[in-house]
């Protein structure tokens, strides 16, 4: 093994890597706290904190797929383009021509499944009672993810510019139109009124907020992408990382006291 | 009903791979009982299946309808003319109730096991059925099908522990996650496991995505609506509560009230008890309300929005052709209409020609008063009736604005199966029905 020698004492090696091999205790211990990916893990944990039937691991799949959705949303990025004259070709394309289009079907079961283990990290997190002090508020981060990771399921839902993309959203933002007061359709929005004319028209709505129209066109779309691309996953980043960091400050993986 | 022909020989392959698996699976089980001591008789058993499942695979991958197994047209055509929404809800409540009552037994390895291969054989005679494979083989249903048994697994899971930690507790001894105290370094026990989910995560997901194309369908129109017209499977719950509420409560409101409840949640739940092990003797109300709302009021609903409504929302039996034509009686009646013309036999109090606005507010409140009294009464009075009866010592532990969140939340997320209740039992449409203001409940 003298390559492997070589490289693990060259300069550039050990500039990365401050230790040798994490093999012994010491060295599994130093790597926990010099490396930048695996510092959000503590030195060492309790057995039962990781039991596989304790955890499920799905909060760490859901992150997974967070990564997977990121990586494969990138590089769907660099060949859509979010305009109804190219939109549902390109995404024809993906299927028919292009290589490596299965990055879209990666992208597309990978949201559906980010969805599930959501669901079921959070279902987790209720039937072992790890919600309970100290840890409430993270429950409540956790909750506001769970609505962000809807959110992105739902923009990213129309950007196919299919039958079943533009009607799934029309059907979900009609929702909008009914807001109590802000919607123009809701109840109570006929007492928003100023001198006798209406506040709240289809034109200045819930509704129209969402969508930037009357109805589900091209400035949703462009809505919606800005939104599923840029907006919605900066806002999951920061929540991500004030989630895992809290993990820590509030005492690790729950378990019996 | 569709002719069989065609179908059965596109669907053969997958059914044939399918029996075959349930065989492997089975096979294993029984590998593993054979060398633990004692287990013989269920070796044998699994054994006996696999060899059974061997033989359906072999007639699937046939491909001919004499051969291929399936539920007999019978007992399809008796499933669809029984289900309906009624039936559907209360047997998925009832099902759930037994699953809780008895959980100490179908948490038992065996018992579970042989639930999961009726639920799997269950659902492949299903799938030879063209009408049940062409909603369930949507690409975009296919991950509910996946989360029906992820859950069914969990649950079983998490209830086989909890069932054990709730009779140690019984006996005075701590939870068995206590037991596993002592401590290890995070490398390498846990970093390695992160990196077999990945990678297993990973080649999963890579399967899915070979095996199974993204759903593409027409480029988008604005005017042609499809019949079912749905939001995308996840707020199909959402969605079916609209057959009972209308959108501002249905689609703002409740999930709004979702949202905020389950915030809310741990600062409501004062029971100190059952943090970081799985129990439920010791937090039983917080673990049915959750299971309910989780269960009954979110999952059940997605799988009736997105496997048993059809054209027009209308309700169609698993096996049952989505025809449009289905026609189905709507007589719904409002509750004013109900207490003023039914029961008083009077017409409805309406304000005279040219009355002021104030007068007109007047009639439409006189109108409504059997509604408003109701809601009124429902969630003004029921919170401190509650408070002094069933929930006295709730009510002690809490303090007032704690125990009136949660009172209010908890008579709101009752809202919807009352609704449903007296849409069955009734036909009642809307308890408060004032289009003025566009207020409908």
């Amino acid at each position: 093994m003298a390559i492997g020698e070589t490289i693990r004492n060259s300069q550039i090696w050990k500039s990365i890597f401050r230790h040798p091999m994490p093999l012994d205790r010491r060295n599994r211990i130093v790597v926990m706290l010099t490396n930048f990916f695996l510092h959000l893990h503590p030195v060492s944990i309790k057995k039962q904190g990781i039991a596989l039937s304790f955890t499920w691991c799905m909060g760490g799949v859901t992150f997974f797929l967070f990564l997977v959705e990121t990586v494969t949303g990138v590089l769907l990025m660099f060949y859509y383009r979010p305009t109804l004259e190219w939109a549902y070709n390109d995404i024809l394309a993906l299927r028919d021509v292009t290589s490596l289009g299965i990055l879209r079907e990666l992208h597309r079961w990978g949201a559906h499944a980010m969805v599930i283990t959501t669901w079921l990290h959070m279902y987790r997190v209720f039937l072992t009672g790890s919600y309970k002090p100290p840890r409430e508020f993270n429950w409540v981060i956790g909750v506001i993810l769970l609505l962000l990771t809807l959110l992105l399921s739902f923009t990213g839902y129309l950007l196919p510019w299919d039958q079943l993309a533009i009607w799934a959203i029309t059907v979900g933002s009609n929702m909008a139109r009914a807001t109590p007061f802000l919607g123009y359709e809701g109840p109570g929005q006929q007492l928003l009124t100023v001198g006798g004319i209406d506040m709240i028209t289809d034109a200045s709505d819930a509704r129209f907020g969402l969508l930037g129209a009357r109805f589900v066109g091209e400035e949703t779309l462009n809505r919606f992408y800005v939104l599923h691309c840029i907006a919605i996953p900066l806002a999951v980043a920061l929540l991500l990382a004030i989630h895992f960091w809290r993990v820590r400050k509030d005492g690790g993986i729950s378990g019996p006291l | 009903m569709h002719s069989n022909g065609f179908f059965l020989k596109d669907v053969a392959g997958f059914l044939g791979g399918y029996y075959s698996a349930i065989a492997i699976m089975n096979g294993i089980a029984a590998l593993i009982l054979w060398r633990k001591k004692g287990q013989v008789g269920w070796a044998l058993v699994w054994t006996a299946f696999a060899i059974a499942m061997m033989v359906l695979a072999s007639l699937a991958l046939s491909g001919s309808s004499a051969m291929v197994p399936a539920l007999p047209a019978a007992v399809r055509s008796a499933v669809n003319r029984l289900s309906g929404p009624v039936l559907y809800t209360l047997g998925t409540m009832a099902l759930l109730t037994v699953l809780f009552v008895f959980r100490t037994f179908f948490v038992k390895p065996m018992v579970a096991w042989s639930i999961l291969n009726a639920m799997l054989v269950l659902m492949g005679l299903s799938m030879a059925d063209e009408n049940f494979a062409s909603i369930v083989m949507k690409p975009d249903n296919v991950p509910i099908v996946g989360l029906v048994f992820l859950l069914a697994f969990f649950t079983w899971l998490a209830t086989k522990q909890a069932v054990v930690n709730d009779e140690r507790i019984a006996r005075g001894l701590p939870p068995m996650e206590k037991e596993n105290d002592e401590k290890v370094l995070v490398w390498p026990d846990l970093v390695y496991t992160e990196l077999i989910c990945m990678v297993a995560v990973t080649a999963f997901l890579l399967a899915w995505a070979i095996f199974l194309p993204a759903p593409l369908e027409e480029p988008a129109s604005s005017v042609k609506t499809p019949n079912p017209s749905k939001a995308p499977w996840y707020f199909l719950g959402l969605q079916e509560m609209l057959v009972y509420f209308d959108p501002w409560y249905a689609g703002v409101v409740l999930p709004s009230l979702v949202v905020f409840g389950l915030m809310a949640m741990p600062y409501l739940d004062f029971n100190k008890r059952g943090n970081g092990y799985y129990s439920i003797e010791e937090r039983k109300f917080s673990y049915l309300t959750y299971q309910f709302g989780f269960f009954v009021l979110w999952i059940t609903l997605i799988i009736l929005g997105t496997f048993l409504r059809g054209p027009n929302w209308n309700f169609f039996g698993p096996f049952e052709y989505w025809t449009p034509y289905k026609v189905e009686v709507l007589n719904n009646v409002d509750l004013p209409q109900m207490f003023w013309v039914n029961l008083l036999d009077r017409p409805l109090p309406k304000a005279p020609a040219g009355a002021s606005g104030l007068v007109q507010a007047g009639y439409v409140l006189l109108r409504e008063a059997p509604g408003l009294l109701v809601m009124g009464a429902y969630l003004l009075l029921l919170p401190p009736l509650l408070a002094v009866t069933v929930f006295r010592g709730f009510f002690a532990k809490m303090g007032l604005i704690r125990y009136m969140v949660m009172a209010n939340l908890m008579l709101l997320m009752l809202t919807l199966p009352i609704k449903m209740i007296l849409r069955w039992t009734f036909n009642l449409k809307y308890i408060i029905s004032m289009p003025e203001i566009s207020l409908n409940f």
